[in-house]
């Protein structure tokens, strides 16, 4: 996913001269075309994040669109303030690449898991906040991005992930996809995913479906601007939603929905289940999918969840 | 215009200190004490040091058409130090980029001019406020001049507080590797933060020698002399230079009220009692 959007900035850089690349101290040859070709408009820079959000936002004042790439906990947790100040409130188009969203870098601690960049992005005014579920929507997103006229959060996952997207089913920003042919209407359970989430969740009701359980799928590869109309609907013609990313149970998609359930006042709301991960920093090491097995958040700890809600509902 | 290494900051300050302020000079912080009697607060020291600063920059310095705010040859102004904004509303009010009315209306609920700017003020180039802002954003609109080709001068106003910031140092260390020679780096050195003096805060002397270090070519002045400021101010724009500039302008806090001068209680007020309207009144006079 990582290497699928860095060869769409160079598609980017080379359609639009306003594209701009800034790196921090990344792998050395990180999109060697772009710096042979286009040396004027290719920055690696220090490990400095205050400094490039700032020289990003500097750029984007003059009519620069910078993409700007690091690893996720970085590039939201520690120039918090330039990107909600230089960013944010000036309302600028930079792109904010985010390596490692969720639990990718497990085995490196707390410090490299970017468990909360989706909470601390949404709450920020103009700001996009965007996890696609696979490489070839990351493309779909990097294409829309060039006219998107404000800033983006781009969260990425580990790369090499199963392609479950399709370029049939459309792409626009802010808006959700149905990941199931056929379920519109009749679905029993709905399901709303993030992110590589989605993968799991798809899984998920693939088995579900086995076993009698329809499910519908949204996947939300948008969270922010949340596509209002498209999770109301859905959500008024079941009575079991869950949700399910791979981020703190504070301030992701499920409050999201939750908040746009409650605020719409839908009269006999659905019941909600939100699967993620709980208010803790991971105690331990491993893999991401480990992780996110330990926490229910793979396909057998989604249906398990759906099973337990639904067993709720009956009682 | 004095060498770095030549100054003994207890004599120049007290030179500094000791300048009388031209008929300009007064003018300009008439329309600040405009403003802040008419806001009922204000942080006042902060902008009283940089009158001459930004008056120099806009009358002598600066590339810029107040009728044509977004002109894109012009030539940016950056005031990292953004609560000192009420100087810099002040010349803008003067230049004509908004109606001088607008200053009566400093901090009012439908006002443009807040405590801190942004750029829904004509002539702002960027909102600031917080603190170590303003140099990362120089540095990315003087590498976008490069990108462009346009030849627009890039100066940033920073606080000797402000330069506390990490963040700074990161842009300083930035601006060399990218030899800068369109940005100009300029520190109000009043030798005061909000809570103290800068040497008992936190000291960042030798300061002149700080930022050499980081590959900027250094230079320092007299901040209230208009002359020494058009000296300073006018050969680090026009001079080649193969590096970033920095001007250090040593200035007094609360400049031109004598009972505000180097006195950290008027860093802000946010409740003007009757005797501080009386010691601004006494400095219009």
């Amino acid at each position: 996913m990582r290497k699928r959007s860095l060869a769409m900035v160079y598609e980017l850089a080379k359609r639009d001269r306003r594209v701009v690349f800034i790196g921090s101290d990344l792998s050395p040859g990180t999109l060697p075309e772009l710096k042979r070709q286009c040396p004027e408009r290719y920055f690696m820079e220090g490990i400095a994040e205050a400094n490039i959000i700032g020289m990003a936002a500097g750029m984007a004042m003059e009519g620069l669109l910078p993409y700007v790439n690091t690893i996720a906990t970085f590039i939201t947790r520690r120039c918090y303030e330039q990107v909600a100040i230089d960013l944010c409130l000036h309302d600028l188009p930079v792109r904010l690449i985010g390596n490692g969203g969720g639990y990718v870098y497990a085995p490196l601690g707390p410090t490299h898991q970017a468990i909360e960049d989706i909470a601390i992005m949404r709450a920020l005014p103009n700001m996009t906040v965007t996890a696609v579920c696979d490489a070839d929507e990351i493309a779909r997103l990097m294409d829309a991005s060039l006219d998107w006229p404000h800033p983006i959060y781009i969260r990425l996952a580990k790369g090499g992930d199963p392609i479950i997207s399709r370029a049939e089913r459309g792409f626009a920003i802010g808006k959700a996809i149905d990941m199931i042919d056929g379920e519109r209407d009749r679905s029993e359970v709905l399901l709303i995913a993030t992110g590589v989430a989605t993968t799991q969740a798809l899984q998920a009701a693939e088995r579900l479906a086995a076993e009698g359980v329809r499910c519908r799928l949204l996947h939300l590869h948008t969270i922010k601007p949340l596509d209002h109309r498209a999770v109301l609907d859905a959500a008024s013609a079941t009575n079991l939603v869950v949700t399910v990313e791979e981020h703190s149970v504070i301030g992701g998609l499920g409050s999201a929905l939750t908040e746009a359930l409650v605020d719409e006042g839908l009269v006999g709301l659905p019941r909600v289940k939100r699967l993620g991960i709980p208010d803790k920093f991971a105690n331990h090491y491993g893999s991401q999918s480990a992780l996110m097995a330990h926490w229910g958040l793979d396909a057998a700890g989604i249906v398990r969840a759906v099973h337990d809600a639904r067993g709720g509902l009956r009682s | 215009m004095k060498k770095a290494m030549a100054l003994t900051y207890a004599t120049d300050l007290e030179r500094v200190k000791m300048l009388p302020l031209d008929e300009r000079s007064r003018y300009l912080r008439g329309l600040i004490f405009r403003a802040i009697e008419k806001g009922g607060r204000g942080h006042i020291g902060p902008a009283l040091s940089i009158v001459e600063i930004i008056r120099v920059l806009y009358d002598d310095i600066l590339r810029q058409r107040p009728a044509e705010p977004k002109w894109p040859g012009r030539d940016r102004f950056i005031l990292s130090k953004g609560h000192g904004c009420l100087a810099l509303y002040a010349v803008l009010a003067d230049k004509g980029y908004f109606p001088a009315q607008e200053l009566d209306r400093f901090c009012h609920f439908d006002g443009i001019l807040g405590g801190h700017p942004e750029v829904i003020v004509p002539g702002v180039e960027a909102c600031t406020g917080a603190l170590g802002h303003g140099l990362p954003v120089g540095v990315g609109m003087a590498l976008a001049a490069r990108i462009q080709g346009r030849d627009s001068r890039i100066v940033v106003l920073m606080g000797d507080g402000e330069i506390n910031e990490g963040s700074v140092w990161e842009a300083a260390a930035c601006a060399d590797k990218h030899r800068l020679t369109n940005l100009i780096a300029i520190i109000d050195y009043n030798k005061m933060q909000s809570a103290g003096s800068v040497y008992e805060i936190q000291n960042m002397e030798p300061l002149a020698d700080k930022w050499a270090s980081f590959g900027f070519q250094v230079s320092e002045c007299n901040g209230h002399d208009v002359d020494e400021l058009r000296a300073a101010l006018g050969a680090a724009v026009r001079q080649p230079a193969k590096r970033a500039r920095l001007v250090i302008c040593h200035t007094v806090k609360g400049k031109g009220i004598p009972s505000a001068e180097n006195n950290p209680s008027w860093h802000h007020k946010s409740d003007l009692s009757e005797e501080v309207r009386q010691a601004i009144r006494g400095a219009s006079g």
